[in-house]
């Protein structure tokens, strides 16, 4: 197994980071850059999350990123100490938000470009994302390369 | 600078420039209201030919200002997207919603 484990501030321009960092350490596995971007958008929704519902969008407090590398599959795990999810089911849904400037579709990119994904939350507690995906499987829609 | 607000005939053009995620939005949004009331438009586009990443933060924006746009009668164009910006957008229904063009010239040929 090849790990890497990261944390950091939930600050906004931290997001970029985060995803940049996954796709530069999963690309040693057989990842085409289509996918790779497909994992930096699943990435950018879970950190987001983090920052903006989990946190409420203080910077002072910290998201830890544990990376997993296993044969040709890999795991990403995003982790926050906030507020928590109190109906996971009800987030999970597509275009549930609770602001009406967002989407409310985070957990639908996750889902889409991701094989598995798994959402833990304790109210007052924090929030675990898993997810997973095996280098050469699309996690979701493909679209050609103009 | 991350993206550039202009106005051009009838329409604001807001071309954005690299990756498009909460570290951007809040100051997009803003000044993408503002230069709507200043130019007094209601026609709005987005080209994002130069965006390299977007996430649903970035999409927020423009169903935003989409609702804003779209509640006095206007309307919103998106432009230019790359495949990966493309596969996002298609994956988020925000295309039923508004037309997209290949390139703003594009657009504003067609339309203009």
């Amino acid at each position: 197994m090849n790990k890497a484990v990261l944390e950091f501030s939930s600050r906004p321009e931290n997001v970029a980071f985060a995803r940049v960092a996954v796709a530069a350490f999963v690309a040693q596995l057989d990842f085409t850059l289509s996918d790779l971007e497909e994992i930096k958008v699943a990435v950018s929704e879970a950190v987001t999350n983090a920052i903006i519902h989990g946190y409420d969008n203080n910077p002072d407090c910290m998201i830890k990123l544990e990376i997993k590398i296993v044969e040709e599959f890999m795991e990403i795990e995003i982790i926050d100490t906030g507020k928590g999810i109190k109906d996971i089911t009800r987030a999970l849904e597509p275009a549930y938000s609770t602001d009406p400037e967002r989407m409310g579709l985070g957990f639908a990119f996750m889902q889409s470009f991701m094989e598995n994904l798994n959402v833990s939350s304790s109210p007052g507690k924090g929030t675990r994302v898993k997810m997973s995906r095996r280098a050469g499987t699309p996690g979701g829609k493909t679209v050609s390369e103009q | 600078m991350n993206y550039i607000i202009k106005k051009e005939k009838n329409y604001l053009i807001v071309s954005v420039i690299g990756d498009v995620d909460i570290s951007l939005t809040d100051s997009l949004r803003e000044d993408v209201d503002r230069a709507l009331e200043e130019y007094s438009v209601n026609r709005l586009v987005f080209d994002l030919t130069e965006v390299d990443f977007v996430d649903s933060s970035g999409l927020g924006v423009i169903l935003g200002r989409y609702k804003r746009v779209t509640a006095k009668g206007g309307k919103v164009y998106l432009a230019g997207a790359k495949p990966q910006v493309k596969k996002v957008l298609d994956l988020s229904g925000l295309p039923h919603l508004m037309e997209i063009y290949p390139s703003v010239g594009l657009l504003l040929d067609k339309i203009g």
